[in-house]
């Protein structure tokens, strides 16, 4: 809740302003009853049509403030919750996009969508109701109870009496509602993983008939989250008949006392009567706050599950420079150790330095760890010991966009979005558009580019689904191109490529940048035979490093690899 | 002219709505069991709330009474009071256990529907449509449906009974007077139908970008890393925040022109009050003055009091109404998209006389297959080959040719727009698609792992399948180890994105599920394309055996891999350009093949 309050300080000026307009009108519709009761007791009676006349006059007019007043304050109260809404989605989605990946991978991200969407919606919702029925009922609640203690303060005492049970009931039912609500949420989380699952992987699904399977899955989730759903919000409905019985024994024992009092001469019948309708209005003024409290709970637990994201310590701190380097290589690796689950090593001692404008060629097998030592390139992880410098600063003493500004990257299931192939190119980079094609030519999409409806100002889907994979390798590499970077790392971002395709797209890169130093991870000898260091990597480790003709001679796996691989050339 | 055409798009607007609304209570009417108990008990309950005054009333007369205050009498009325006190509380708890479940059966029905539908869609629907929108769909939709549904309706009919119940206590006391609700009531109708009409695109609005948002949300997450990589974090920030920014002023104009409709209504009775006191008081001034007062119109003191009481009560629910109308306006908006998404057109029904293949011989035949994904682009243009049983068809050619297009189609994940496919003689379309789909195996390029443990997802390709199976297809696929040495071994639970485990290791996975379901046909696109050549050579004898006496249908970019096949198909721009064994298109001078070989070593 505190998440809540803190946004809306913000907008504290404006809510406030709202609150003001709300209470008059509040009034307006409150002083409508007493004149109403005026006009039946006093005027009627007095017998004065003009009188009834001008009183009714009084209450069209209390009836256009009430109008007027509520509709600018509920307009003004739909304004907060939406600039607070809006603000903390904002700072939520940012928060998500600096991430570190470690943190990214535990929240994961059909958690974070849904506190990004549903959850934001709970908050907008709590905040326009809080302004919108939380006016009335306090003072309908305050005004009443002051308007009891004039007629017998002891009375008032006995009714005051249940307050404390009551606020027992919402503090028990609240202390066990909202870790329900947080629960439910998660169901949520794990609903949206089905789906999303499911619309990612439907050529599988469809292509091993596991449609009645998923479906039995969706539904365990389903039910799963029905059932959360339901023990959250049995458990809030609680409060509302506790409530109102705990009022109206108070009111019992409001008459029961009531009854000694007349007795012992200290008040009146009439007190007590008149105390009954007030006491009426205390309790629906009741109810109306049990749904504001039920409401707010649900709000408590999603508030809660931003906050959690939204209050994680910033890590990957940057640190002091550090020593310079033993050598003036451009990205060296020094002692570098580092595991993900921190029990076993993904990576050990590595040691290499690459001089500024050489390509490194990375090859070893599966799970070896070759991308885990791009992760550390580019800082999403940091190594448990030793040291990576780029330009010969640990990539630790970078600020992260200084240290992404030197590089161009593909990763591995990289990702294109629904926007179009200029702009996927581009990627809200300040690159003209003659940079663009000159990148994409370099990287051999220029070509499908033109024959592609609409060129390079065609619409690519979600996830770029409308190319294929070799279209995609390509455009991404464009992607890595464009700003020509100082550092261009593919990490496996040919294999979809023709060998044709693959080579030409090499050469390319080499007489156009020249200067760029290029980190290649490759499954295929032929793309990394010609680069300057290859390092060959088993379980995390180098067991070999050095030019493709000194491993062939020195390394058992290399040449057994590129044998498999070139053993054709052999043939012809 | 143009009036009627309007008339009659008035017309259909309206019987749209009324079917949209009358579909959307259909879903309240599936438990019109449970929705009349939570009815009976919501009476009960207030019947019982209302006992409490009287009982309170009669206490009072106690204190009252002539011969003092009788406190016997007084503490027996309050036992009774809080004893009705207590039972309507326990009624009031038990509708809340009613409404809970019915609003939650409601809730999980809509959501199976969809799913239940989703799974039905052709793959194209997921192609096109962002996933995240599709969770909007399924979350945030249903929500709203269900909100409004659940406790909205009920309170209706709950208030149904108190608007006849005053009206007819009304009507006793003065008909005259309540002809000032002829003026204020029809006006209420009209002012509330005139709104939502002009709320109701709003609505639309505000459930469509919700949708619009998620997907962007969802788009952008799944690549923050790549975002990161390139500092892009400000630009997609300022970019969601259009979005959001579009959003919540969606939600903004939904609740700016929402917001007039309870007060106006509050308005409309605070004046319909004022004319009663007016006219109320008048009415009596008359009844004592006039000479010979027309019985119709004559009213005394007490009952122009209790007409007020009467009317206010009567007031209440009709406020409510608008209120309502207001939120219905909100859950039809939703329902519209749950219904869209429930109302596209399903991959269309197998054929009627389809028949189920059985014992496939794996006999592949394709003819003059045309097809393009859109009307305006055609990827295949004139397709023939024939695939015997058994035998291995190798497809090679440039990227962007229309290699994966041609699975698409074997499998039916699209249909052919000209030509046709058969297998063992039938036509595909005549086949039932479950028994297609099974007839083939299938390893791609993208690998789909989900979240689960290791074993299931192994597991997935066969329907209980042993944990000795699942570690003989991890062994033959060399994944055995790397998952031995996890701490949880094959019970290691894979997360979406799952850190530790490499594209690679992905791909071995999925191979090793291919492995278990032994299908007659197989299909590999780029299954090994992130396996490092050695341990493709590792498994490849397994991969053999794989293939062993099955039709296989091989996309490769490793020649190396395509050398063995029987058939080899170079695809050029949705053309075959050369057919025939490796040996036989090496054979050709200026062959494509033979230059997209060469190319390999020609470095």
């Amino acid at each position: 809740m505190r998440l809540i309050f803190r946004y809306i300080r913000r907008f504290i000026g404006m809510m406030i302003l709202g609150l003001l307009i709300k209470i008059i009108g509040t009034l307006m519709d409150l002083v409508l009853p007493y004149i109403l009761a005026h006009i039946v007791d006093n005027v009627v009676p007095a017998g004065e049509r003009n009188t009834i006349f001008y009183w009714g006059g009084i209450m069209i007019i209390c009836s256009i403030i009430a109008l007027v007043g509520n509709v600018i304050a509920n307009r003004i109260a739909a304004r907060v919750a939406r600039d607070t809404t809006k603000s903390i989605r904002h700072d939520l989605f940012k928060k998500v996009m600096y991430l570190s990946s470690e943190r990214l991978d535990k929240l994961t991200i059909p958690s974070l969508e849904s506190r990004l969407t549903s959850d934001t919606f709970q908050i907008h919702r709590v905040v326009g109701m809080m302004q919108r029925i939380g006016v009335r009922a306090p003072i309908l609640l305050f005004g009443g109870i002051a308007l009891t203690l004039t007629l017998d303060p002891v009375l008032t005492l006995i009714m005051v009496a249940t307050l404390p049970f009551i606020g027992i009931t919402v503090y028990f039912v609240s202390r066990k509602g909202i870790p329900m609500f947080t629960e439910a949420q998660a169901g949520v989380d794990n609903m949206t993983r089905v789906v999303r699952e499911n619309a990612q992987g439907i050529r599988v699904v469809k292509a091993l008939s596991k449609t009645d399977y998923e479906r039995r899955h969706f539904d365990d989730a389903n039910r799963n989250l029905v059932r959360l759903e339901k023990k959250a919000n049995l458990t809030m409905a609680l409060t509302n008949p506790m409530m109102t019985l705990f009022l109206n024994i108070g009111l019992a024992g409001v008459i029961l006392v009531g009854a000694y009092r007349v007795q012992g001469g200290l008040s009146e019948p009439g007190v007590i009567i008149a105390f009954m309708s007030y006491f009426t209005i205390v309790t629906n003024a009741m109810l109306t706050i049990t749904r504001i409290f039920t409401m707010m709970s649900r709000g408590t637990a999603s508030a809660n599950r931003i906050k959690e994201v939204l209050d994680l310590e910033p890590d990957l701190p940057v640190i002091e420079k550090g020593e310079p380097a033993e050598n003036d290589g451009y990205l060296i690796f020094e002692d570098v150790n580092f595991s993900y689950n921190k029990v076993k090593n993904n990576l050990s001692d590595i040691n290499f330095s690459l001089p500024k404008g050489a390509t490194l060629g990375i090859i070893g097998s599966t799970g070896s760890g070759k991308s885990t030592l791009i992760q550390l390139i580019m800082r999403y992880y940091d190594p448990d010991s030793g040291r990576i410098l780029v330009d010969g600063k640990d990539v630790r003493a970078y600020k992260p966009e200084e240290l992404h500004a030197k590089i161009g990257i593909v990763r591995q299931n990289d990702f294109l979005y629904n926007d179009t192939i200029e702009e996927n190119i581009r990627f809200g980079r300040d690159i003209s558009h003659e940079e663009i094609v000159n990148a994409a030519k370099i990287a051999q999409a220029d070509g499908f580019i033109n024959e592609t409806e609409g060129g390079y100002s065609h619409m690519l889907t979600a996830k770029g689904t409308n190319v294929s994979g070799g279209q995609k390798q390509r455009l991404l590499i464009a992607r890595a191109l464009a700003d020509s970077p100082e550092l261009l790392i593919l990490d496996d971002s040919s294999s979809a490529l023709d060998y044709k395709t693959d080579a030409t797209l090499r050469r390319a890169i080499n007489e156009n940048y020249s200067d760029t130093t290029t980190v290649i991870v490759a499954q295929r000898v032929s793309s990394i035979m010609n680069a300057d260091l290859i390092l060959v990597l088993e379980n995390g480790e180098i067991i070999a490093a050095g030019k493709h003709d000194e491993l062939m001679q020195d390394c058992d796996v290399y040449r057994e690899i590129s044998d498999t691989q070139l053993g054709g050339a052999i043939l012809d | 002219m143009t009036d009627t055409v309007k008339n009659t798009d008035l017309k259909t607007e309206n019987g749209r709505k009324k079917r949209l609304l009358i579909r959307m209570f259909s879903y309240v009417f599936r438990y019109k069991w449970l929705a009349l108990a939570a009815l009976i008990v919501m009476l009960a309950s207030n019947i019982l709330a209302l006992l409490g005054p009287s009982l309170s009333g009669k206490a009072i007369n106690a204190i009252e009474a002539e011969s003092g205050v009788e406190i016997p009498k007084v503490i027996y009325f309050c036992v009774l009071m809080i004893l009705a006190y207590v039972v309507s509380a326990v009624f009031s708890y038990l509708n809340s256990i009613i409404m809970v479940n019915l609003s939650q059966k409601i809730t999980y029905t809509m959501r199976k529907e969809i799913f239940e539908h989703l799974t039905e869609l052709p793959v194209s629907y997921f192609d096109k449509t962002a996933t995240g929108d599709i969770i909007s769909h399924i979350s945030y939709d249903v929500d709203t449906v269900n909100t409004s549904l659940s406790t909205d309706l009920l309170q209706m009919d709950a208030g149904i009974v108190t608007v006849i119940g005053s009206l007819i206590m009304m009507l006793s006391i003065s008909p005259i007077m309540v002809s000032v609700f002829l003026f204020t009531i029809p006006f209420s109708i009209l002012f509330t139908r005139y709104k939502t009409k002009r709320i109701q695109p709003y609505f639309k609005a505000r459930s469509g970008k919700i949708g619009e948002l998620n997907g962007y949300a969802e788009e952008m997450l799944s690549g923050q890393k790549t975002i990161r990589a390139y500092s892009r974090e400000d630009v997609i920030i300022s970019r969601f925040d259009a979005k959001n920014e579009v959003t919540t002023k969606a939600y903004y104009d939904a609740e700016y022109h929402g917001c007039v409709i309870g007060p106006s209504m509050n308005f409309i009775n605070n004046v319909s009050l004022s004319l009663i006191s007016v006219l109320g008081g008048v009415l009596y001034l008359y009844s004592i003055t006039a000479l010979n007062p027309i019985a119709f119109l004559i009213i005394d003191l007490g009952n122009v009091a209790s007409f007020i009481q009467y009317s206010r009560k009567f007031a209440g629910p009709i406020n409510e109404f608008a209120n309502i109308m207001n939120e219905i306006q909100s859950a039809m908006a939703a329902a519209e998209r749950v219904f869209r998404i429930i109302d596209t057109p399903a991959e269309p029904a197998d054929a009627e006389n389809a028949v189920v293949l059985r014992g496939v011989e794996g006999d592949v035949k394709l003819e003059n297959v045309k097809f393009g994904y859109d009307n305006t682009r055609e990827i295949l243009h004139d397709l023939s080959f024939h695939a015997k049983p058994g035998s291995l068809i190798a497809i090679v050619g440039p990227t962007g040719a229309g290699k994966t297009t041609i699975i698409n189609l074997l499998m039916r994940f699209y249909d052919v727009s000209g030509g046709k496919i058969s297998i063992d003689g039938n036509e595909i379309t005549n086949v039932t698609r479950e028994s297609l789909r099974r007839a083939y195996t299938m390893v791609l390029q993208d690998t789909w792992l989900f979240h689960g443990t290791i074993f299931e997802n192994i597991a997935y390709g066969k329907e209980g399948a042993t944990m000795e199976e699942v570690v003989r297809a991890a062994k033959a696929a060399k994944i055995d180890r790397y998952i031995e040495h996890l701490p949880d071994g094959y019970n290691t639970v894979l997360s979406d994105d799952g850190v530790n485990i490499s594209k690679g290791q992905k791909q071995l996975i999925t191979i090793a599920r291919a492995m278990l379901a032994d299908a007659p046909m197989l299909i590999l696109d780029e299954a090994t394309s992130n396996v490092d050549s050695r341990t493709e050579h590792q498994i490849q004898d397994a991969m053999y055996k794989l293939m062993e006496g099955r039709t296989c249908f091989v996309i490769a970019h490793r020649l190396s891999t395509v050398r063995n096949a029987d058939i080899i198909l170079v695809l050029k721009d949705g053309d075959v350009i050369e057919q025939g064994s490796h040996d036989e298109l090496m054979e050709r001078e200026d062959g494509f093949y033979r230059a997209l070989y060469h190319s390999q070593f020609d470095l």
